[in-house]
């Protein structure tokens, strides 16, 4: 076991470091300009049932150190995504992390049922989260005994693990955690973006097509790693940390709040390349300061794994 | 495709709010022919994320150079009107597909139909039609006489028809006005500017064979974010896409819905 490896249920990584749902693809773009069997994982764009275009344009608009976002979970759906999306990925050495969404509790189940059964795919993702899709998504995050059905629902029909991605747009994170957990999530992502708007000036009504948008970028960070820092003094669920990840140095602060592994997602609209140069990154530090495993830079008190 | 630290190499203000930079780097040898784009992050700032989008307007491969054209208009633009000449831009590129300028024909006229900011990639694409000897003429729209800019290097290598929505300068009206005005033939066209222009365009001369080239807010400007997607015309259950940034930003005449 190297330094930087790190095991959690479903997937195995030789480093902490994924890029997020959302920000990637299925890695077919970004796959282009570097070897993905580089990266931790690599976590892919939400599967619904069927196809989904999304909102209509404009569909991002930048804010200050963060950048909103309502794509609408454009998808080529279950059908495209097992036949087209998945097979190039699964010839490679990296765990796949899938995402998945859906309007009903129905299209959940058959989207995590199909995908668990490819042998492609080391773990799910629940997108309980998505604040930008009328129906679904983020009403299961926010909703505690909803969220706890569906993960219920969606871990009797998985053949890997289920991971639940948690939304910061509920007053309380905690207590969303606190079910998931009971009703048998293998870990938990966290955050999604954060609800939010911009007016244009121009036209004095809000830019997004969709009106309302989910923050992300350094922006977010801070409410992440408070978010990240709760769960882990009330979970020994695996974390795996997002929300504004830029350098090696953020990386090292989602694993001192109590992430296990962390995903990379804006930054990767700023550079393509990212991914990898956090890696590099972060074992030069790791060198440097001589440390065994990435979990040592913990403080003891923090490390309840 | 590459991310490198480009050299700016000049830098003035060609017309109002509208800037023309020529860069120096290694990725000018890999563009593709005329209208592909560069992914440019706003220099001195770190708050800002995206990278802006803007179009080649002129190339020479031999010295390793290119020039951009762009309207400082927000933020990210008016801090990049800022860099100093000599100074280094985080420049991603070339990026996307751009004019078909190679399939045309000899013998063909080819009418360059540009609107304000869109101007600039058609002026590549006007060098690269002229080398292959292709007869061209070009409309350029403007909203006024201040914000003209290229009318001279375009007369360089055909006529050039100048419309302004003010009527401030050229023919008073739309670029349709000045193609109808003066009765332009043409056997293809290629066109690139704000939307209702294009739609304009594309509704008056239904059956024409061309090109247009979109403009959109972009994130990743790869094909990732899919932040910059439009409905293809023959989209039938409202699912058919192409994205702007690696589909595009240049489509085939009537392809997607403006």
């Amino acid at each position: 076991m190297s330094r930087m490896s790190v095991s959690l249920p479903g997937l195995e990584m030789k480093n902490p470091v994924m890029p997020a749902s959302g920000c990637f693809g299925f890695g077919e773009e970004i796959g282009a300009l570097y070897d993905l069997d580089e990266l931790g994982a690599v976590a892919l764009k939400a599967t619904t049932l069927e196809p989904r275009y999304g909102n209509e344009t404009p569909r991002v608009a930048e804010t200050a150190s963060g950048m909103l976002n309502a794509i609408g979970l454009q998808n080529p759906g279950l059908k495209k995504v097992i036949s087209e999306k998945l097979p190039p990925l699964a010839s490679r050495d990296v765990p796949l992390l899938a995402n998945i969404a859906g309007s009903t509790m129905e299209d959940y189940e058959a989207v995590a049922d199909a995908l668990s059964s490819t042998g492609a795919v080391g773990a799910l993702e629940l997108n309980i989260s998505c604040p930008n899709v009328k129906q679904g998504g983020i009403a299961f995050g926010t909703d505690p005994a909803l969220a706890a059905e569906l993960t219920e629902r969606v871990k009797a029909v998985s053949n890997v693990p289920v991971y639940v991605k948690l939304s910061p747009n509920t007053s309380d994170i905690t207590r969303i955690a606190e079910v998931v957990e009971k009703a048998g999530a293998d870990g938990l992502t966290l955050i999604n973006t954060l609800t939010g708007m911009k007016i244009d000036r121009k036209t004095g009504r809000p830019l997004l097509a969709n009106q309302a948008g989910g923050l992300s970028g350094p922006a977010v960070k801070p409410v992440a790693i408070r978010m990240v820092h709760a769960l882990r003094q009330q979970t020994t669920l695996p974390i795996i940390g997002m929300g504004g990840i830029m350098e090696a140095e953020d990386i090292i602060e989602f694993i001192m709040a109590g992430a296990d592994a962390v995903a990379v997602g804006t930054a990767n609209f700023t550079n393509p390349f990212i991914c990898p140069e956090l890696i590099a990154e972060l074992d030069g530090i790791l060198e440097n300061e001589q440390v065994d495993h990435l979990y040592d830079l913990r403080a003891e008190e923090a490390g309840v794994r | 495709m590459k991310k490198e630290n480009m050299i700016i190499t000049t830098h003035r203000r060609i017309a109002r709010d509208v800037y023309e930079m020529e860069l120096e780097g290694d990725l000018v040898q890999e563009t593709a022919g005329p209208g592909q784009f560069l992914h440019i992050l706003p220099p001195l700032s770190d708050s800002m994320l995206l990278r802006r989008p803007i179009s080649i307007c002129k190339t020479d491969k031999k010295n390793s150079r290119l020039t951009i054209v762009y309207r400082a208009e927000g933020k990210g633009t008016n801090q990049l009107a800022l860099a100093p000449v000599e100074s280094r831009l985080d420049v991603m590129g070339p990026l996307g597909n751009g004019f078909p300028a190679a399939d045309v024909p000899a013998g063909e006229h080819v009418l360059l139909t540009g609107g304000g900011i869109g101007v600039p990639p058609l002026y590549d694409t006007a060098c690269n039609l002229r080398e292959k000897g292709i007869e061209l003429t070009t409309v350029l729209g403007f909203s006024d006489k201040g914000a003209v800019f290229y009318e001279e290097p375009f007369r360089e290598l055909g006529d050039v028809y100048v419309a302004t929505e003010d009527g401030s300068y050229g023919t008073a009206g739309f670029v349709t006005d000045a193609i109808a005005g003066e009765n332009l033939f043409f056997d293809r066209i290629f066109a690139c500017g704000p939307v209702p222009m294009l739609k304009a365009l594309e509704t008056a001369y239904p059956k024409a064979r061309g090109s247009i080239s979109l403009e959109e807010r972009m994130g990743c400007g790869l094909g990732v974010c899919l932040a910059c997607v439009c409905h293809s015309r023959e989209d039938t259950d409202g699912t058919d896409y192409r994205k702007i940034c690696s589909d595009g930003p240049v489509f085939s005449w009537g392809e997607v819905l403006l």
